[in-house]
């Protein structure tokens, strides 16, 4: 099942060009560029593991695009994420994020339903193993 | 899933009889106006210019060629620029990545420059992450590497030195359209650093030697460095700078329009305090002259200030 988190999820994956383009999009705005990887990609997993830590002060996308290419090289069965984080006062946060890669077989995820005292009932969602 | 292949830049079919405008492609290049500038604005320096020239002319005829499909590869651009301190090789630098901007090889144009602190780490495992760092910093533009033969310590063989170098040989054959590296240094130096690194020496396309400046042009340069500050010289100080440069280029660390700068420095700072000690009113004149009592006041001519 496809993973559908953060921007750009439901078209095609991105090619290296247009991952490219908006790294640059991102750069023009003075956004610190970050990349992040993960087995996990649960919904309620915000905590990707850093891959190096955020790009600051650079002045072209070639810089990330070299540590994507890193990145899958050692990770290529993990999801991987770009970050653009703007430090702007009073935004201070991410404002762009989007899958760049993802592992050959993505398992997607199974719905339990848990049964409670009264017929009541909670759900919890779980990764379904590869 | 990320198996798309980049698709490759669409090639224009080439038409066998294709001309193409040289002239014209100066013009868009919008490079005559930097070079212009380049000998306004620098003094002396005649070897450079010519050597810029060339090869700016050289990747002008590159592009064309590669608009006509003689060319596929992208020429290399690394550069060293050997010459002593103070000759104006950052200066050029600065310059350069201009030059590549306009022509398209770099893609920001800007300039980073940096010395064996920001590329080598204090220990085992801090000198890859930061040679990358600043790596990825340039991209788009041009590192600029001041005093590199520091970089390679042969009398230390555990010094890291030897895998920053390793980290930018790399970069510098596999990025070549990402960046372009100049190596600057002293011209004795840089040859053992080349010698001790062939590497280095077969992925750098051009060599620039910046000669010395002579004395009448490190005079035009003291000139030029006050008007920029708004100070004039008047005779008498222009008389001693004459002597102040001939005197100076005999001593040790003499650095060129480096020892002229610092030299106006102390000047100026001399001329404040005449200026305040004297007492009363100034004006304008007064304010922005330098005379030659300040100039001979130097240690450099038998004056007693530092």
């Amino acid at each position: 099942m496809r993973l559908t988190q953060g921007a750009f999820s439901f078209l095609p994956d991105l090619t290296d060009q247009q991952i490219s383009a908006q790294v640059e999009h991102a750069l023009g705005q003075g956004w610190a560029v970050s990349l992040e990887f993960t087995d996990d990609p649960h919904p309620r997993n915000t905590y990707w593991e850093m891959w190096g830590m955020p790009m600051f002060d650079l002045k072209d996308a070639a810089g990330v695009m070299a540590e994507l290419r890193e990145a899958r090289k050692a990770h290529p069965e993990c999801y991987i994420r770009v970050n653009a984080f703007d430090s702007t006062r009073g935004w201070e946060t991410v404002r762009l994020s989007f899958i760049v890669h993802r592992p050959s077989v993505e398992p997607g995820f199974h719905l339990d339903r848990i049964e409670e005292k009264g017929r009541f009932q909670r759900y919890a969602v779980r990764r379904k193993s590869a | 899933m990320n198996t798309h292949p980049s698709p490759t830049p669409e090639v224009e079919p080439i038409v066998p009889a294709a001309r193409l405008d040289l002239a014209e492609m100066y013009r868009e290049s919008e490079i005559g106006p930097l070079l212009a500038e380049l000998d306004r604005d620098l003094i002396g320096l005649k070897p450079v210019k010519n050597r810029i020239r060339e090869i700016a002319a050289y990747l002008l005829v590159a592009k064309a060629r590669e608009k006509l499909g003689l060319e596929t590869s992208t020429p290399t651009l690394h550069m060293a620029f050997t010459g002593n301190p103070g000759t104006g090789k950052t200066t050029v630098a600065l310059r350069m990545a201009g030059i590549l901007h306009r022509l398209g090889y770099v893609r920001k144009g800007h300039l980073v420059s940096v010395t064996r602190d920001d590329l080598v780490g204090q220990y085992i495992g801090h000198t890859a992450p930061k040679t990358k760092e600043v790596l990825k910093r340039a991209m788009g533009g041009v590192l600029f590497i001041d005093e590199a033969y520091y970089l390679y310590r042969p009398e230390n063989e555990k010094d890291y030195g030897q895998e920053a170098i390793e980290i930018l040989l790399q970069v510098m054959e596999n990025q070549r359209d990402d960046l372009v590296v100049i190596l600057a240094g002293y011209a004795d130096r840089m040859q053992t650093f080349f010698s001790a690194n062939p590497g280095f020496r077969s992925r750098i396309a051009h060599h620039i030697d910046f000669p010395d400046y002579e004395d009448r042009e490190l005079l035009e340069i003291a000139e030029v460095i006050a008007a920029n500050e708004g100070y004039r010289f008047d005779e008498g100080a222009k008389a001693a700078l004459a002597d102040y440069v001939v005197a100076r280029r005999t001593q040790p660390d003499f650095a060129n329009a480096r020892s002229i700068r610092n030299a106006f420095d102390r000047a100026r700072l001399r001329q404040a305090i005449r200026l305040f000690e004297a007492g009363g009113e100034v004006d304008a004149e007064a304010l922005s002259t330098i005379t030659a009592a300040e100039i001979r006041a130097s240690r450099v001519l038998g004056g007693t200030a530092p």
